[in-house]
């Protein structure tokens, strides 16, 4: 907190989705919205250093952004503009996961294109810029930008509300919402930067809190919290941890308690979906916190019923994994072995995989596949883990 | 705001339809218009021949070009359309879903652009 203007930038960003959501939802203009926000940053930016951290820096960014559309319709003769409210007192602080919830139920509406819903939300709820969002989601800057000018332009020219839906489509709509949440929290957690994941579990949390009938809202917001329990325990020194040798000494407890009461509300509802089932996942995993030991035939087990419900590759290889360390790597290998190779040829965790349980059959099929995966690897501490692997057997092959 | 239904169709889908199919469904959009005048958002309506009457003209470039056919040569094609005044795209979205052309095709929902001109 030494440096004031990252001070403020700090306090700015961590506003950033909330703000959006207040402005837009008055007008429907989630551009013009963001507009406003900007300058009102890039003003805090100027006075805040000099001036010091206002009491309420939100409010102060409310208000500034809100005196810039008044300026900048007063400057547009055509619009006419009647919501002048220059000294406004902050919405009552429960309004603001609310207003967010409607901003995000507008980036997940079904007149939105289904790809363009999570680099929506990641820009208008969290603030992440478009570039950054274009890298992601592997898209030129250019097009992923006109991409989300295009959305924004739709929503305010065909009208999509800032509201909640009805109970009759919140079935639907909720889906969406939350595979969109879902989406920048797996995002960040593979890039591992850890900005975004701390958003998407607020968010996460926030929607279950919301919606606390939901029960996949509740196994989204556990599935979160696990993960995020653990976040301390990898990377340790730059190299990735695998779940099963994390340190249990840098699990936070809280986290995992919260997660699981999450998970046993959810469970009571008895409308079991993908989402509580990989938060189970994570539930059985965490319990070695307790116990000591992972069970791997529980795992084994979930995982099988999540690949009956949605198979993702995802699934098929955590199977694999599971079965490997329950049945043993044969097993294990037989069911890498049922993936189709052309979806795998590109998969960093399936060759990771397929090395671990090689190396002690066939280590030197298993240095392939540990080097293969090396090269796939995006993720500096993975990629550390992996070569450190490598060595290790490599030292045993000489 | 006011929002226009564009009614798409299979014209193949309606080739075997009888006179009194014919009747039905013209009683069903009577219901339909009926809804729209009662809850105070009709605008206008109306029912276009075949796609296959559809001439096209552009002057675009400053030649006037008269053509014989639609501008999109589709499976689907333009049979008639709704107008219709309600506050936002999910009340507009809600008449869509009960309008009979929902059933028997597609319908494109856009909304006016007119309130942007000034």
């Amino acid at each position: 907190m030494t440096d004031p203007t990252r001070a403020a930038e700090d306090a700015a960003r961590a506003s950033y989705g909330k703000l959006v959501a207040i402005l837009a939802a008055q007008s429907g203009d989630i551009a013009a919205a963001e507009d406003a926000l900007t300058e009102a940053f890039i003003q805090a930016l100027r006075l805040w250093p000099e001036r010091g951290i206002p009491d309420r820096p939100e409010a102060w960014l409310l208000t500034t952004a809100r005196n810039r559309r008044i300026d900048a319709a007063r400057r547009d003769k055509r619009v006419t503009f009647t919501d002048e409210m220059p000294e406004i007192a902050m919405p009552d602080p429960h309004t603001f996961p609310d207003d967010r919830l409607k901003l995000m139920f507008v980036c997940a509406h079904p007149a939105i294109d289904e790809a363009i819903r999570t680099p929506l939300m990641l820009q208008t709820v969290l603030g992440v810029q478009a570039a950054d969002i274009a890298r992601i989601f592997h898209l030129p800057p250019a097009t992923m930008a006109q991409r989300l000018v295009r959305v924004k332009r739709k929503i305010k020219d065909t009208r999509i509300p800032f509201t909640l839906p009805d109970d009759v489509d919140l079935p639907d709509r909720i889906g969406a919402l939350l595979d969109a949440v879902y989406a920048a929290f797996a995002v960040d957690w593979q890039e591992g930067a850890g900005d975004l994941s701390h958003e998407a579990h607020f968010l996460a949390t926030t929607l279950a809190d919301l919606l606390p009938d939901n029960a996949e809202a509740l196994g989204l917001a556990a599935l979160i919290t696990f993960v995020e329990a653990r976040r301390d325990a990898s990377p340790v020194d730059g190299v990735y941890v695998p779940l099963p040798d994390q340190d249990i000494g840098l699990w936070n407890t809280d986290l995992i308690d919260h997660a699981a009461l999450l998970l046993t509300r959810a469970s009571a509802l008895q409308a079991p979906g993908r989402l509580q089932l990989e938060a189970a996942i994570q539930a059985v995993h965490a319990e070695r916190h307790v116990t000591g030991v992972t069970n791997w035939r529980a795992l084994s087990q979930l995982y099988a019923g999540l690949m009956q419900i949605t198979p993702s590759l995802g699934a098929a290889v955590g199977r694999a994994v599971a079965v490997g360390e329950d049945a043993g790597a044969l097993e294990g290998l037989r069911l890498l072995d049922l993936i189709d190779a052309d979806a795998a040829e590109a998969f960093q965790p399936y060759w990771a995989t397929r090395a671990h349980l090689l190396a002690a059959s066939a280590p030197q099929e298993a240095a392939e596949a540990y080097s293969r995966a090396i090269e796939l690897s995006t993720y500096a501490p993975a990629t550390a883990w992996l070569e450190a692997r490598r060595t290790a057997l490599r030292s045993r092959l000489l | 705001m006011r929002y226009t239904f564009l009614l798409y169709s299979d014209p193949a889908d309606f080739a075997h339809m009888t006179q009194d199919d014919w009747i039905e469904m013209k009683s069903v959009y009577g219901q339909y218009i009926g809804a729209l005048q009662e809850a105070g958002v009709f605008v206008d309506t109306d029912w276009l021949h075949p796609a296959d009457t559809a001439t096209t003209l552009s002057m675009k470039g400053g030649e006037k070009t008269v053509q014989d056919g639609p501008v999109a040569e589709t499976r689907e094609s333009l049979g008639g359309y709704f107008v219709i005044d309600v506050p936002d795209l999910d009340a507009a979205l809600a008449w869509a879903e009960k309008c009979p052309a929902a059933h028997a095709g597609k319908i494109e929902i856009r909304a006016t652009a007119m309130d942007s001109l000034g």
